[in-house]
């Protein structure tokens, strides 16, 4: 009688086991299959803007029954881990994904995403020239287009203008940073435990070395020379980095090893520090009053510059195409919604003007309504993004698309140990001189694998 | 059910056992060999298994390690000999990153480890609302590390609204940008405040085996307090402490969270852990993170076997 229940007992375990198996493939697989529906995937970062996104997916599946969209969200760092592996590895499981302007170039040169070019000059009422052109130029490998931007930032100055008055100094329009640090001594208040200006020193190519990349650009140097070799421990380059530290010393925050730009946001609206320099959406944030306590206090002016006319960086996050993605066409239709100038509109009539994606399209800052939403920061945002060049932000030529950052696949590590380095010379651990001779020393084994590539 | 327990082969005690200690299948006869081998068919299929489960992904790990791979360059995908791990040990941040290791996993743990000893001596004996200070002192170690991680950097170590620069105010010393100047502090601080509830759980429960009436005849004997504690209470405590010490280690030496979260591995606090998330995820360097991975363990295993088991020769024979 046993053995009989015991293999009765197995041919049913056997049984479920398959019939589980069967019906999990057979509904995973149903659904994408059903009649006349195609489900696109996309992979997104978890900004808010994102999330507005999937909040109108509705609109879109009004316009376009047959596609369905699958958004996924992840925190920046695991989307890029997430998408480098799946399109380094040919995986193909996202369609769509949010990338990062750092990221488009490089991607578009391995061919990991579709060019756009003729697909978005084949619609006039898309219009391609409607984008900035350096945010265009930022998101294009050889002139061609490897993703459509879905929303940019450039960096300016915010300065608090009753400070400012009370002290009798009037901020210039293009201020130099030798006056910024002048400003800062000058507005710190150590009894109130207010510092004269906020600055990332947060390790991290994505934080200290955002800010501190256009320093060392106006300042007339920069990570590479037109034949990759690099400039780390040049003199254009020390001298940006002393003047950055040394600011940080006089009247900056105090702890700035542990200042990104979340806690300068914290510090900065919480009246805590004269100015910050840092990126132009943070300009909706201070200007909240639920969250802040210096909301139409604070005055905007381009970002300071010492050798160049222009210092603003520009970031945006894009939305590119998967080359082995099996539904590009549905995966496009949906792109060209999103990035649309009837987008913008929209979400500015549901959602309300200041969630409107910024920072993309000139004709965003041609709506009436939004313009008078984004107070003093819109229009500036608006001149700065068409002012900044991406292809030279320095004062000498680069071989690479990009101004805070350099759109080789090595600088993420590049400037991530380069800043931990420069941690310690901020808390006085190493001499300068020490810590940029071993930067140099990291970013030439990445630019002779360029000089190899 | 109950009659197919029953029916169950049991393997028996084999009766050649008493002529040898080392039983070999050949020595077994009939039933016993019979029982033997049904039993090491049984084991067979969870045993390869394991041996899979846990030796492919070394493998591959091996394998990767000899392959030129950077995820953000396909093209250039090959063969490197050894050249990872000429860079690994060129590149000059595998030494410091293993010093920062025993610095860190080292001060916490001698730190966790008095505290843990005074906080179990204090719950050792009976007082009003014991349990509630146990469970109190206890939750530290439930705290999540990335939360842990966030308790100490915002709401304890910030620099101007951080409760520890507060005290520090009150006695009249000026803040201190904890971050920025004693990085490898603040990681200390938050270890050891995590893994004190671990160490003291133990320790208690070693001083809570020892025997009442022989501390009671040291005290009849005329010893003191402190002579009961240096040569009954300390010496009966070893076998718990090295336990303490083992798991705690083997815990703390995979500390991320807080330097990701507090530090960003600035300042000596690039521990071996943080070093291969680095390689791997931020310098996309699969070969070379995957070398990091492979001397990692020769290392560790180099350690477990030369240094702990002298380390615990010392101790047991110390005991008899």
């Amino acid at each position: 009688m046993f053995p009989t229940t015991q293999r009765r007992m197995g041919v049913i375990g056997l049984g479920l086991g398959f019939g589980l198996a069967l019906s999990g493939c057979a509904g995973f697989g149903n659904l994408g299959t059903q009649p006349g529906v195609t489900t696109v995937t996309l992979a997104s970062v978890n900004n808010p803007q994102m999330q507005d996104m999937a909040q109108l997916l509705p609109e879109f599946n009004k316009l376009h029954p047959e596609i369905k969209i699958n958004m996924i969200f992840m925190e920046e760092n695991d989307l890029r881990n997430a998408a480098t592996k799946d399109v380094a590895t040919q995986g193909g499981q996202y369609d769509i994904m949010t990338v990062g302007a750092y990221e488009v170039p490089i991607w578009g040169q391995n061919r990991w995403l579709v060019d756009l070019t003729d697909l978005a000059a084949k619609d006039p009422s898309y219009d391609v020239a409607d984008f900035f052109k350096p945010v265009r130029d930022g998101v294009s490998y050889d002139g061609r287009l490897y993703a459509v931007p879905f929303y940019g930032e450039s960096s300016f100055l915010m300065y608090r203008k009753d400070l400012f008055q009370q002290a009798g100094i009037t901020m210039p329009e293009r201020p130099t940073w030798d006056q910024v640090a002048e400003y800062a001594a000058k507005l710190k208040d150590p009894s109130k435990d207010r510092a004269g200006i906020c600055l990332r020193a947060k390790p991290g190519w994505g934080e200290m070395f955002a800010p501190l990349t256009t320093v060392v650009n106006t300042f007339g140097g920069q990570w590479y020379n037109m034949d990759w070799q690099a400039q780390v421990n040049s003199p254009g380059f020390t001298d940006a980095v002393k003047f950055y530290i040394k600011t940080l010393d006089q009247s900056g925050e105090g702890d700035p090893v542990s200042f990104g730009f979340t806690e300068c946001l914290n510090l900065f609206s919480q009246d805590r520090a004269a100015m910050w320099y840092d990126a132009t959406s943070a300009a909706g944030s201070v200007e909240d009053p639920k969250n802040s306590r210096v909301a139409g206090k604070v005055g905007y002016v381009r970002a300071p510059v010492k050798l160049t006319q222009n210092s603003g960086w520009l970031w945006s996050w894009n939305l590119g195409i998967n080359a082995k993605s099996k539904h590009k066409e549905a995966a496009w239709e949906f792109v060209k919604w999103a990035t649309s100038k009837d987008y913008a509109k929209l979400v500015g009539s549901t959602l309300g003007w200041s969630r409107t994606p910024p920072g993309t399209r000139k004709s965003t800052y041609e709506i009436p309504e939004y313009v008078q939403a984004g107070g003093d920061f819109a229009p500036l945002t608006a001149k700065i993004m068409n002012e900044v060049d991406p292809t030279k932000p320095g004062v000498d030529p680069q071989p690479w698309v990009g101004i805070q950052y350099v759109t080789i696949p090595e600088f993420q590590d590049v400037g991530n140990q380069t800043s931990q380095l420069l941690a310690d010379v901020i808390a006085g651990r190493r001499t300068l001189t020490a810590a940029l001779d071993e930067g140099q020393k990291i970013a030439q084994r990445a630019g002779n694998n360029q000089k190899k590539g | 059910m109950t009659s197919a327990v029953e029916e169950t082969p049991t393997i028996q005690p084999p009766i050649t056992a008493a002529k040898s200690k080392k039983v070999s299948l050949a020595d077994l006869k009939g039933q016993d060999l019979a029982q033997r081998k049904f039993a090491r068919k049984l084991i067979a299929p969870a045993l390869v298994a394991a041996i899979l489960i846990t030796q492919i992904p070394f493998l591959a790990t091996i394998y990767y390690s000899f392959q030129d791979w950077n995820l953000a360059r396909p093209q250039e995908r090959s063969f490197a000999g050894f050249s990872n791990y000429v860079a690994v040990v060129t590149n000059g941040a595998f030494l410091p990153s293993i010093w920062a290791t025993i610095r860190i996993v080292g001060g916490s743990m001698i730190l966790s480890l008095l505290l843990g000893l005074g906080l179990a001596m204090l719950l050792d004996r009976e007082f009003k609302g014991r349990a509630l200070a146990r469970t109190l002192l206890i939750t530290p170690f439930l705290v999540m590390p990335a939360a842990a991680a966030l308790i100490w950097k915002y709401s304890l170590l910030e620099v101007n609204t951080g409760m520890v620069n507060w005290g520090l105010g009150l006695l009249g010393i000026p803040p201190i940008a904890w971050n920025t100047d004693h990085p490898a502090l603040t990681i200390v601080f938050t270890l050891t405040w995590q893994y004190t509830p671990f160490m003291m759980l133990i320790l208690l429960a070693g001083l809570q085996s020892q025997a009442g009436d022989i501390l009671e005849a040291a005290n009849v004997d005329g010893a003191g307090a402190l002579q009961t504690f240096r040569y009954m209470t300390l010496p009966h405590l070893r076998t718990y402490a090295e336990l303490a010490i083992l798991l705690g280690t083997v815990f703390m030496i995979q500390v991320f969270d807080p330097v990701n979260i507090m530090t960003k591995g600035a300042g000596n606090t690039k521990t071996i852990a943080y070093l291969l998330y680095e390689r791997a995820f931020i310098g996309q360097q699969v070969g070379e993170a995957a070398a990091y991975g492979v001397i990692t363990v020769i290392l560790t295993i180099l350690f477990a076997t030369v240094a702990l088991r002298t380390l615990f020769k010392i101790f047991t024979e110390e005991a008899r």
